[in-house]
């Protein structure tokens, strides 16, 4: 972990050439809800909503500790929603209200995904 | 509802990650919700977001093998790779939209090898999606640093007298390694030639298959 009382130049997304462990070897098939996140990334961003730079912002200000507990498209799903919130093409208030439908419809994710 | 991805692993021999028979969990829950509020604002359809993972589906290595093996075999291609490998990779099909991507070409005295410190940008537009190790922390950070000894957990060692070349990819410039072609290939089509190339031979981190292994 970096040490909070000085600031040596590099934000922790900056990881080039800092100490780290062996690379791990573990690979994963993405799943439906990844593959999906990754679509909404690439069709939002490619009509215009917000850019890939938007993405990485996000990304990188929801610091070293995201990185560390979130899985990969998490990260992306909460960038990409935040993303396309300050774009304007929904509010906080219609995500709620969506997310806890979504909640509403089932336990598992095939539940919550059919409508 | 049924699905076929019920074994506990994969065609590939990987674990499916929690999918659709496990709890929902609040990132799941947000991207269908994300999902469902662009379709009804009309920003996209259900039929254009799976048509978009199809698209990245069949993005794959055997994209970019068959890039390289026709570098292997057709001099002209090569020379347009390397001047400018986003425009010789469509004139072959592949659509690489809108980023730069750039070809390496690794020589008996030169190896090249890719990373992205600052996130996970890879060539995705010709590979497919990049490998997790691509975005683990520990290959982000120990590769511009020590690539050698990187190189060497990938069972790639390298010669002193082979200088290995490390670039870093931003968002907007992929890069490409062109492997060097294995020895005894002589006579080869390009087709058989694009089957020694491996993906992690594309980033750097591995050598394409020896000829005797084909």
């Amino acid at each position: 972990m970096t040490d909070t009382n000085t600031f040596d130049g590099q934000r922790w997304h900056d990881m080039g050439g800092t100490a780290a462990g062996p690379v791990p070897t573990d690979q994963h098939d993405f799943s439906l809800w990844e593959k999906r996140v990754d679509a909404l990334m690439i069709v939002a961003s490619g009509k215009g909503h917000f850019t890939v730079d938007g993405l990485r912002r996000v990304l990188e200000d929801m610091g070293e500790e995201a990185f560390e507990t979130m899985t990969y498209y998490e990260r992306w799903i909460a960038s990409v929603n935040q993303n396309l919130i300050e774009a304007g093409v929904y509010t906080t208030s219609e995500l709620a209200q969506r997310m806890t439908q979504v909640a509403a419809r089932g336990a598992t994710y095939g539940e919550a995904a059919s409508e | 509802m049924p699905h076929d991805h019920h074994d506990h692993l994969s065609p590939s021999g990987h674990p499916y990650r929690p999918d659709d028979d496990h709890p929902l969990t609040y990132w799941q829950q947000m991207e269908i919700a994300v999902r469902e509020l662009l379709i009804e604002k009309g920003v996209t359809t259900a039929a254009e977001i799976n048509a978009q993972i199809d698209t990245m589906d069949a993005r794959t290595p055997a994209n970019g093998a068959a890039v390289v093996a026709r570098a292997w075999t057709d001099p002209a291609f090569r020379d347009a790779l390397l001047a400018d490998a986003s425009a010789a990779t469509r004139d072959m099909g592949f659509d690489v939209g809108p980023m730069k991507l750039i070809a390496l070409e690794n020589t008996p005295t030169e190896h090249n090898v890719v990373v992205c410190t600052l996130c996970s940008c890879y060539p995705r537009n010709l590979l497919g999606l990049p490998p997790d190790w691509y975005k683990s922390r520990a290959y982000r950070s120990r590769t511009v640093k020590e690539p050698r000894k990187v190189l060497a957990e990938f069972g790639v060692t390298l010669p002193d007298t082979t200088t290995v070349r490390v670039h870093d990819s931003t968002a907007d410039m992929r890069y490409v390694v062109i492997p060097a072609r294995p020895e005894g290939t002589d006579g080869w089509s390009a087709d058989d030639l694009a089957k020694l190339v491996t993906r992690d031979s594309m980033i750097g981190t591995g050598l394409p298959k020896s000829p005797d292994a084909a």
